[in-house]
């Protein structure tokens, strides 16, 4: 039973029914939003300076001490702009667009552990709930990118779509994996059996699963939709002051989600020793947003043709083999011998990343249309 | 309180679906029919039937609702609205008696109801049905073999040589 059931429970013994089931559900989601608004907070102010350090420059360091106020300055900066709208823009779906980014974040916390029985509400469905919630977020992109009627935010809307579609068939292939290890869909099971970490047991599958998410929210190298060098700032051309900062919190929040959500299903969420639950999982989910700010750092865009040909060409198939090998682990090797399933995994895991790097090279660079 | 639910749930997923057939702005119809398949999933959860609810988020509002929206996207001069047809008066007539035949059948018949409480974990008793002894394996095989018939179709279709 989870905390917030418990405190339920102890409601419902002195206040009707009806406020004992609405006041934990407008505590959780106060709770939720200070925690994504302060962790998005936080990881700006991160992946500015990481992004300093990784092109050798100092990074915002002027407000306090190290910069830590530069995050709330440019907070408060976006919040006074003026709010601009097209003449010809669709007013109402375009005032919508930014709510429907940022809503499902809030949902998909809803299924998160953050301890031993610190989750909002344990759905026998968890992961199948946050795959489905989190492709809600491509209905506010493609909303935007209409509404504004702007060519390049039309044309950021339509990567989205291709984007998107292409790149939930490997993570979900790749949540599979997981979920017949685990013989659960259910968040608070996935993490208890993990007793080795399933980024040991699947390397494979984290592979995959974190280059599909990365792709989902739109992240270097994988930001076609935004691309600046291309079309402006896709879908969010048009959008300015507030509904900007949904935008933006939109995209850290899906940062902080996701990665969040890898921490859950590879990283053994919030076992570890010593620590208590709730410091594992935040530098779980710190460590992961770490890297992806690396990966930003280093890798170079893709181009649209290679990012659907990645998609279909290499990811998928390496998810479908991916899942067959776990099947059969699953069912032929004993449980008690997980390591020798470790050492196997590694080995697929390395043969395939190879042989595609050998298969997968799109023409030489040439550009072919 | 799951009444209050259903009500509220039953007046958005009607006040939606009028709002598809009556909007003249093609966009704005197909953003009221993803309202309603969100709706109708909430309708789902209030039955007990989570899972069901969680794949119809997924499917119809992730998948299906954005190739109608790049149909809309890519149709031709498609911000002059709905085009008004001949078929006006024919499309009411059948659309009215289409309404009438549903209504009747759903007010007439004996609809039965059990007075089992509903299973808690549906996806193990789902997957088993399916896929389990005595299940619908058959059926399941043979859609996915028409899908896949249907992809290639698709791709034999539009590939240019």
């Amino acid at each position: 039973m989870t905390l917030l059931e418990q405190f339920q429970l102890w409601l419902g013994s002195i206040w009707p029914e009806w406020a004992a089931y609405i006041t934990p559900a407008i505590i959780g989601v106060v709770v939720v939003l200070g925690f994504v608004l302060t962790t998005v907070i936080i990881f700006i102010y991160l992946e500015r300076r990481l992004l300093g350090r990784f092109q050798i420059r100092t990074g915002p360091n002027r407000l306090g001490p190290e910069g830590i106020f530069q995050p709330i300055a440019t907070a408060l900066k976006v919040l006074l702009k003026e709010d601009i709208v097209p003449a010809k823009a669709d007013k109402a779906v375009h005032w919508l667009a930014p709510v429907i980014v940022f809503a499902p974040i809030l949902l998909i916390f809803a299924v998160v552990p953050f301890g031993k029985g610190a989750i909002f509400t344990d759905l026998n469905v968890g992961i199948v709930y946050v795959v489905a919630i989190s492709s809600l977020s491509a209905v506010g992109i493609y909303m935007a990118g209409w509404a504004s009627s702007n060519k390049y935010a039309l044309i950021a809307a339509l990567r989205a779509v291709a984007q998107m579609v292409s790149y939930e068939l490997p993570v979900i292939l790749s949540i599979l994996g997981v979920v017949l290890m685990v013989g659960s869909l259910s968040m608070n099971q996935i993490v208890e059996s993990q007793s080795i970490p399933f980024i040991l047991l699947q390397p494979l599958g984290f592979v995959i699963f974190f280059l599909g998410t990365v792709a989902e929210m739109n992240r270097c190298p994988f930001d076609l939709l935004e691309a600046d060098s291309e079309i402006v700032a896709g879908y969010h051309t048009e959008y300015s002051g507030m509904k900007f900062a949904l935008f933006y919190l939109g995209e850290y929040g899906h940062a902080v989600a996701y990665s969040a959500i890898i921490a859950t299903l590879f990283l053994g969420g919030w076992q570890g020793p010593l620590l208590p639950p709730i410091i594992w999982f935040l530098i779980k989910i710190v460590a992961v947003f770490c890297f992806i700010v690396w990966m930003r750092a280093t890798l170079p865009r893709l181009r649209v043709d290679q990012l659907m040909a990645f998609a279909w060409k290499c990811l998928l198939p390496l998810a479908v083999i991916n899942l067959f090998i776990i099947a059969a682990e699953v069912l032929w090797l004993p449980e008690s011998m997980p390591w020798i399933m470790v050492v196997l995994n590694f080995a697929f895991a390395g043969v395939l990343i190879l042989l595609w790097s050998k298969l997968f090279t799109l023409g030489g660079g040439r550009v072919e249309v | 309180m799951f009444d209050i639910v259903f009500w509220v749930l039953a007046a958005v997923t009607v006040g939606a679906a009028l709002a598809v057939v009556l909007l003249r702005d093609v966009f704005r119809a197909a953003l009221c029919l993803v309202l309603l398949f969100f709706t109708i999933a909430g309708v789902y959860i209030t039955l007990h039937a989570d899972f069901l609810a969680v794949v119809q988020v997924l499917v119809y509002v992730g998948a299906i609702s954005i190739l109608i929206i790049v149909g809309i996207m890519l149709t031709h001069e498609v911000w002059r609205g709905n085009p008004s047809g001949k078929l006006r008066i024919p499309a009411i007539v059948v659309g009215l008696l289409l309404l009438g035949t549903l209504v009747f059948s759903a007010v007439t018949t004996k609809w039965q109801t059990s007075d089992v409480p509903p299973q808690e974990p549906t996806t193990a008793a789902i997957g088993a049905s399916l896929f389990g002894e005595g299940g619908f394996i058959l059926p399941v095989e043979i859609a996915a073999v028409l899908l896949l018939a249907a992809v290639l179709g698709a791709i034999v279709l539009i590939r240019e040589k």
